[in-house]
Order: structure tokens, then sequence, then C-alpha cells
């Protein structure tokens, strides 16, 4: 049995009535040790900041695993309370967006590779008729970041759209910028 | 027309395999809404094998939902204004299986058309008894169901005399982040669906009309709802792709 999939269509400009929660930034607890936060901005073509967009985060926890049945490996309880693996923030009037998370764990692919910490990202808005997905690695984790399959299937000169660095004078903050278009547009996935 | 869906060895272990739709969302760059000029990327998307992150995904459960959360017309003292439909259906993969568990989350403008949002500027009244937003969980065979105002059409500034036709946004999760999708459903006999250019960025005309619902009137309500139909069919996570593998 083969059923036609449903099209995508646009979030419009009133996602804001529908899809934030109270708690959708915190992919974790406020509070809990180790926490960090991952914040930038979503950009536009002419560098003009998007202050109707969504981003939406899926991880591993910090020990590479998913409270999931379809991994293979078996579904595990996170080993912090709390932790959810997503997390989803609407842009503020800046353009900004913030999630509050754990880092995730490396995880094993094809070929006995393994895949640097990341995140996979959706992001939504007014303008995407469809949302467009890329992936948040890591500065600080080169050694694993050299070694990611995805990362070398990437451009080399683009690369470093994917990759977040931490946050001057701001401790445990990375800083993730989204640009949909233009010059040093992020690297987006077909999934 | 879709990629086969696939199998991929995770480091040893077998992982199922979503299939790629080709030809069934809208292009990003639909250049009829205006809005994606400087929001669509410009440069090819990268092929992302489907690891660990993308077949897992959120399993959002019953914390995030109260059965009033299905009702959008009795969130207040008053009763909301319009015509109340009945708004359900099923939520499938490709492979025809029900997806159980999971949130659907909807929002929509009121009966003349205006949303409850400090960016529309509509010169249509509020209605201070309907919000326009509403969440639910399938049930185990992927049903789900809510009560709600048909939408009314509002103007837009897209083109001259630009009208979107009436529709309820949805947000829906599957169990894989692959199968995350954000859509609109209509409803039948639309007569601004040739004018829209955001359901017609959608380029094969049989897949515009699966955003469509169905007016059903077994289902209605006598002296109370009209009903309408619409299933939600996301990504199949192929069956078969443990017994492919095993085949070869």
């Amino acid at each position: 049995m083969s059923l036609p999939i449903t099209p995508s269509q646009t979030v419009g400009p009133y996602l804001a009535i529908g899809l934030p929660w109270p708690d959708g930034p915190l992919a974790v607890p406020e509070g809990t040790p180790g926490a960090i936060t991952i914040t930038g901005l979503v950009l536009d073509g002419a560098g003009k900041p998007l202050p109707d967009a969504l981003v939406e985060t899926w991880q591993a926890d910090p020990d590479g695993r998913f409270d999931h049945p379809d991994d293979p490996r078996g579904a595990v309880a996170p080993s912090v309370a709390g932790f959810r693996g997503f997390g989803r923030s609407a842009t503020d009037a800046d353009g900004r967006y913030r999630i509050r998370t754990l880092r995730p764990g490396p995880l094993p692919c094809q070929g006995g590779a393994t895949e640097a910490p990341h995140l996979d990202v959706s992001v939504f808005a007014r303008g995407l008729l469809d949302r467009v997905v890329t992936r948040i690695y890591f500065a600080d984790e080169a050694a694993a970041n050299a070694a990611d399959p995805v990362l070398a299937a990437v451009d080399a000169g683009r690369r470093g759209t994917l990759i977040a660095a931490p946050a001057a004078g701001a401790d445990g903050e990375f800083s993730f910028d989204i640009r949909l278009q233009g010059e040093g547009e992020t690297v987006f996935f077909d999934v | 027309m879709t990629d086969q869906p696939h199998a991929t060895a995770a480091g040893g272990l077998i992982l199922p395999g979503y299939e790629r739709p080709r030809g069934v969302h809208p292009p990003l760059n639909s250049p009829e809404y205006r809005s994606t000029a400087l929001r669509a990327p410009k440069r090819p998307l990268v092929r992302l094998p489907q690891n660990l992150t993308e077949i897992t995904g959120p399993l959002l459960g019953h914390e995030r939902v109260t059965a009033a959360d299905a009702d959008l017309t009795s969130r207040h003292d008053g009763e909301a204004i319009g015509e109340r439909i009945i708004v359900y259906g099923r939520v499938l993969d490709s492979d025809g299986r029900p997806v159980p568990d999971t949130l659907v989350e909807i929002w929509q403008a009121n009966a003349a058309g205006r949303y409850r949002h400090r960016v529309d500027g509509h010169p249509a009244p509020l209605d201070p008894n309907f919000d326009g937003a509403g969440r639910c969980l399938t049930d185990s065979l992927g049903r789900y169901r809510f009560i709600t105002i048909k939408p009314g059409p509002y103007p837009w500034g897209n083109h001259h005399n630009a009208w979107r036709p009436a529709h309820i946004h949805f947000s829906l999760f599957g169990r894989a982040f692959t199968q995350r999708l954000v859509t609109q459903m209509y409803f039948p006999g639309d007569p601004l669906f040739p004018f829209d250019p955001i359901f017609n960025s959608i380029p094969d005309p049989t897949a515009r009309e699966r955003l469509i619902s169905r007016f059903d009137l077994a289902k209605t309500v006598p002296d109370w709802a009209l009903a309408f139909e619409w299933d939600i069919v996301l990504r199949g996570a192929a069956s078969t792709v443990f017994e492919r593998e095993g085949e070869r």
C-alpha cells in the first residue's frame, strides 16, 4: 500500500498563534547542571533579521542515546532528568532564537564512522514554503568534526556555516546564526 | 515520484529509511509568492543521510494536551461566532500505517478572516470568544478531531487584490525528524484556489487537491455542526526495509 504524501505549505506570518510553547526553548529544565544556550539570528538575503521565524532542534542526549523505539540500540531514558531532546523557539522582534539544552554525544553511523555531536534544526517562516533543515556542530569539537561524514560531504568553504562558536564572554553559550540566503548562506540539507 | 526507501547500516545497525518525496512539496523559490524572494535559499540542498538523529524524533505526549484543547469554540464565557464545524481525519504514513499518539497543532483566522495577532491589519472584527489555536494527540488508530469555526478568507499584500482561500494551518511531528510537516488544510469548492500563489506553489495539481478537505454529511451533527474530513499522509518508514535487507 502506498499513499501519496501531503504537500507542505508555509507557516505564514501568524505562527505565533499556534506553535510557541512557554517551555519550548527548554530542551532541558532551567537550572540543569551543564546546560548550554545556543542562540543566534535568523537572517534573510538582505541581512535583515526575521521576527516571525520558528527554530526547532532535535538531538541525542549527552551519552549519544535517544529515548525512541526506532533507535536499534534500544530506547534509553535520558540520564539527565527532564531532558526532552527537542527545543522550539520563535524568533523575537530582533530576529533572535534561543535554545537551552545539553551538549549531545557523538553517534555511530555507516561504515564504522562516527558523527560528531550535532543538533538537527528545522526553520519555519513566512516565505518558506517548506521547512529548511540544517545542523549545528560545535567549534570546540575540532577532531570529531574533522571525522564527521556529513561535514566531509559539504563544500569546505561552506562548512563553517554549520559550526556554532562559543559566545565571547558568556560561559556555556554558543552562537549560531542562520542565513537563509546570500553571502554566507547556511548549508541546508535535503533530509 | 519518490526515491525508493532504503536501509542504512549505522555502526553495524540497520536503520529504517524514509522516502524522499520528489515533486510533492512546493519549490522553496516560488516567485509568485513574493515573500520567498529574500527568504528561499539559493544554493542547492546537500543530501543528508538518514542516520540516528533523522530516524528518531520527539515523541511529545499527553502532558502537552488537554481534552479542551481540541475545541476552539468554547475557551471563553461566550460562544465563538461563525459557522461551527468539525474537522477530523487520520494521520497516516505513506505505507498506509496510522501514526498514533502524535501531536497535531492547528491555528487559523476567525470567521471574519482575522487572526488574533498584532501584525494582522485586516479591518475585520476580532472575536473575543475565539483565539484560533488548538491541539490534540491522535488516538491509537491515528485519528484526530477538532471542533472549530470555519475560517474566513482574507486579503493580503502579495499582489493587487490578493486573497487567501480559507484555510487552517496544521503542524505534525510523526515519529521521526524526517516526517515533520507543516501545511494548510483548505475547504472544498473555494473560488479563490485559482488565484492563490501559495496553494498553486505545489507543482502537481493532484497534489494540491490533497490539501482540500472533504465535506462529510455523515459526520455532521444535526442542528449543531457541519463536518469536514481530511487525512494527512507523512513520509513512510518503509516497513519492507528490514525484509529487503534480509534478502540480500
